[in-house]
């Protein structure tokens, strides 16, 4: 059976964009080691309520690590300290008795904050719009059946395709890149043929939109890979730059 | 008394999709530039049928309640996506598919809907290839499939345990392809908060920003509502947390029935509960089921041990464990639908034999699937599983535990039913039009294709279907009347009125001022629900529920308090408003399970069972779609309005997995 721990908890308030924002110290007490660290935090509000104070705003939605909505930088690692794990599938029994937790929302000039730990991703999406896609139209699809994929390219591409989107890769980055996220989505579709058509545009539009919005560039640390819930692979990074270069040398 | 008026074409069931499609109105595309189509959610349902209007040239808004389309729910289903392509030559076809949805669903469903949705489910799977979604394959490079509950054949595509998530990512790419087109706005961390009619029709919708706080309008020529399932109504369930029931009572509200509200799926492998701190419950897909063996103790003695934590599961041996699927139904064994799989554990756990801490679990076992596939096998089909099951548990699956007389024994799962799906929802027609005109309703906010419990893998089937292939045709026999309509104001006083009617409730949420959080008093709405409105259900039981409910009602409008102000966020404000919802979409479950004095499906009533513990309908009485009609308040019993149902290609019969 887990053990109840107590520990402090030191949390990043800020009420807006433009607002200064601050740490909060909370003292939480005989927390059972199943809790999952947002049900922590749900205990924390429902205690901040109680007292008649505002809780505590974070983004969570699905709790079981696929939509990619929780965030949050724990002790200074994104999604905390497991691995491959966001930070709804982190239990307490991480944690010791004692221990002093701090948390804090994603930093990065592509994601403002928006309050407290909640921050603004809808630069991904704007990505996304750019070219993260394939352009067909509903209805005018041959049979699924006509297309072959050799078992290890769909399973590759199926690694690539698991990105949730969650922002971590970018919190983890000394340069704000967005770079994992990018060539997650360039090689699931460069290595499909349905996706090869539009590769070379995919891979310059996509870079294009990254650097417009404000994320860095990638300079090889291999921090988000380490921090990637979905342990994404860098060398997703490298299959984008070889798509890129062959995109410039055919301008 | 209202009629229904379902529109089902005429024809046999096999030709009546065609014929529609060949005889329905369109809008040419001129006309197709000045009609606005208001798409309310971005899953499965709601961002296919926004990227699909849009790219036929109509001018879409889309809103959702998360940072990104990409979040709604429907990426966290895991087991796959049915369709009749015979790709494995197992006797599959269109009318097998047809045939298992609609015997699955207890025959409670529409028939001429479901041939239609096993009819275009073999153009979904191509559609998704074609965007790119990486479905497992062999090694000829073929797509591969799997069997899932409810089938005897192999029709279940999938990628890895996290289909929902690559089809919804394969919606999502083709939104964000119109979004860069021009044709689809998007209005993330919107919330809808009221439906606006103007002489009778839909026109619009008032939207709270959910970062300002502030109520904006939107109108349109039509507005369709994808907005998911209830099944938080229960609190605990495998639902994501902000799923909610509001938009759908909004529409309700506004003369919109609901249909079949009792139909809640309850599915059979979740992580059991732990703990009264627990926020939601953890699916483990039902593909699990495909080679895993789900067993409790024969002796009620181990049974004790168990729940004592005296022995754990791998000491016992294979000549004491029961697989009491396997048992009970030979034909299916561990694969029967999710209604039946859940029944029976509960049934084993009433009976004592439960298998930890709370005596409300049961095993899911891989020992003889890695005795007879090897541990790699096992982990390359649902490795993932078992580290998502590690993380929450602490106990890994896969290890090897114990061997007894040379048979090696692996820890096995600890599962328990959870609310999953709910098969009820606004009621619509053929075209997926609501009672309200120009009010559509697509995925599992409706209620048309899967009757009283919806086989795996169908969900994403159903969602798909609805936003790619149905809704994009049927719409247009509705705009093609609208052609000549302008666009609209936002400052009709249509539009002040539903936005001061909003501001009202707000302003009323936060005067109350009581002592009570919005989870506190939901949590008490959601133990009542499970214990009164749950699993196994009596005339009783759902009296004394509905009472409960009233007072939960009083304890809301008394005691409930919410922090902060109106102005700007206030995530405690935002949940109170789907509370208020959930708490009228409780009684409305419950009115329904009390009248349906039969069991069928998802819904079952104690009193209604045979001998042996099975469901037993009652044909004569009950072959109807049950719609509710609101009564203008909340606090009045809604009416009750049959649909009946005709079934002209299947015969009625008792549901067997047995033989």
């Amino acid at each position: 059976m887990d053990k109840n721990i107590s520990f402090t908890l030191k949390v990043w308030r800020q009420n807006g964009p433009k607002e200064k924002g601050h740490f909060e110290t909370f003292q939480m007490k005989d927390i059972p080691g199943d809790t999952s660290f947002l049900e922590m935090l749900d205990i924390l509000n429902e205690q901040l309520i109680s007292e008649r104070k505002e809780p505590v705003v974070f983004d969570h939605d699905c709790r079981e690590g696929i939509c990619g909505m929780c965030s949050l930088y724990i002790n200074g690692y994104p999604h905390g300290p497991a691995t491959g794990a966001t930070t709804c599938q982190l239990y307490m029994r991480r944690f010791n008795d004692g221990d002093t937790i701090t948390v804090e929302p994603w930093r990065s000039a592509g994601f403002p904050v928006i309050k407290d730990l909640m921050v603004d991703r809808t630069a991904y999406d704007k990505i996304m719009q750019a070219g993260g896609y394939i352009s067909v139209r509903t209805g005018s699809a041959e049979d699924a059946n006509n297309i072959l994929i050799p078992k290890p390219n769909a399973d590759e591409a199926m690694d690539a395709a698991s990105c949730i989107g969650c922002g971590a890769c970018v919190a983890a980055c000394k340069n704000g890149s967005a770079m994992l996220f990018v060539s997650a989505k360039v090689s699931q579709l460069a290595l499909l043929p349905q996706g090869k058509v539009e590769a070379a545009r995919r891979a310059k539009a996509m870079l294009s939109k990254m650097d417009e919005l404000g994320f860095g560039n990638c300079t090889n640390t291999r921090a988000c890979e380490a921090e990637c819930p979905k342990c994404i692979s860098i060398s997703n990074i490298a299959r984008l730059n070889r798509e890129f270069i062959k995109a410039k040398l055919k301008d | 008394m209202a009629t229904i008026d379902s529109k089902i074409p005429e024809g046999p069931v096999a030709e009546k999709w065609t014929n529609y499609k060949a005889h329905q109105k369109l809008v040419n595309p001129a006309n197709k530039r000045r009609l606005d189509i208001i798409v309310v959610g971005t899953g499965l349902a709601g961002a296919s049928a926004a990227a699909s209007l849009g790219e036929m040239g109509f001018r879409v808004f889309n809103f959702c309640i998360q940072d990104s389309p990409r979040r709604a729910h429907s990426i966290a289903a895991q087991g796959g996506i049915n369709a009749a392509k015979n790709y494995q030559n197992d006797g599959d076809s269109v009318y097998r598919l047809f045939y298992d949805t609609v015997k699955g669903g207890d025959y409670r469903a529409r028939e001429a809907n479901v041939y239609r949705l096993a009819e275009v489910s073999n153009s979904i799977i191509d559609q998704c290839v074609a965007q790119g979604v990486p479905f497992a394959r062999e090694y000829g490079g073929t797509l591969a499939n799997r069997s899932f509950g409810g089938a005897q054949v192999s029709r279940t595509f999938y990628a890895k345990g996290q289909t929902g998530q690559q089809l919804l990512l394969g919606a999502y790419s083709a939104l964000s392809r119109q979004v860069n087109a021009g044709t689809v706005k998007l209005y993330t961390r919107y919330e809808m908060e009221e439906l606006v009619i103007i002489e009778g029709r839909a026109r619009g919708i008032i939207a709270k920003n959910l970062i300002t706080g502030k109520l904006e309008r939107f109108a349109a020529h039509a507005v369709v509502i994808a907005t998911g399932g209830y099944g938080n109504a229960y609190f605990l369930s495998t639902n994501a947390m902000a799923c909610n029931s509001s938009a759908a009572m909004q529409c309700y509200r506004k003369g919109a029935y609901f249909a079949n509200p009792s139909y809640v799926q309850i599915h059979p492998t979740c992580i059991p509960v732990h703990g009264d701190k627990q926020s939601k419950l953890t699916l483990m897909s039902e593909s699990l089921r495909n080679d895993g063996r789900i067993w409790v103790p024969k002796k009620l003695e181990d049974a004790k041990a168990l729940q004592a934590g005296t022995k754990k599961g791998s000491d016992i041996p294979e000549e004491d464990r029961d697989y009491y699927l396997e048992r009970r139904y030979p034909a299916f064994g561990n694969l029967v639908p999710r209604d039946v799989a859940s029944r029976a554990a509960k049934e084993r756990c009433d009976k004592g034999y439960g298998v930890n801490n709370t005596g409300l679990a049961v095993f899911l076992d891989f020992s003889e699937a890695i005795g007879r596939l090897g541990i790699d096998v096992v982990r390359q089909r649902y490795g993932n599983l078992f580290d998502m099951y590690e993380e929450i548990t602490d106990v890994n699956p896969g290890e090897l535990a114990k061997e007894i007389n040379g048979v090696k024994y692996y820890n096995p799962m600890m599962i328990y039913p959870a609310i999953h799906y709910t098969m009820g929802g606004i009621w619509v027609d053929y075209e997926l039009q609501t009672s309200i005109k120009g009010l559509f309703a697509i995925g599992e906010c409706n209620f048309s294709d899967h009757g009283a419990n919806r086989l795996g893998a169908s969900a994403l089937m159903q969602g798909l279907a609805d936003g790619y292939f149905v809704l994009p045709y049927t719409i247009q026999n509705y705009l093609s009347d609208q052609i000549t309509v302008p666009r609209f104001s936002t400052d009709l006083p249509e539009f002040a009125a539903a936005e001061k009617a909003v501001n009202d409730k707000i302003d009323r949420l936060m005067s109350i001022q009581g002592n009570e959080s919005v989870d506190s008093i939901h949590k008490k709405l959601g133990h009542i629900m499970w214990e009164y409105v749950g699993m196994g259900r009596t005339a009783e039981g759902l009296k004394k529920g509905l009472e409960e409910i009233k007072k939960i009602r009083e304890e809301f409008n008394k005691n409930l308090f919410i922090p902060g102000s109106k102005e700007g966020m206030n995530i405690e404000l935002d949940k109170a408003i789907r509370l208020e919802d959930f708490i009228t979409m409780g009684e409305l479950i419950a009115y329904d399970a009390l009248s349906r004095n039969e069991s069928c499906g998802g819904h079952f009533r104690e009193e209604y069972q045979t001998e042996e513990g099975e469901a037993k309908r009652d044909d004569e009485n009950f072959f109807y779609v049950g719609c509710w009609e609101y009564q203008g308040s909340d606090e009045k019993a809604p009416v009750l309005i049959k649909e009946p149902l005709h079934y002209e290609a299947i015969k009625v019969q008792t549901r067997n997995y047995k033989s």
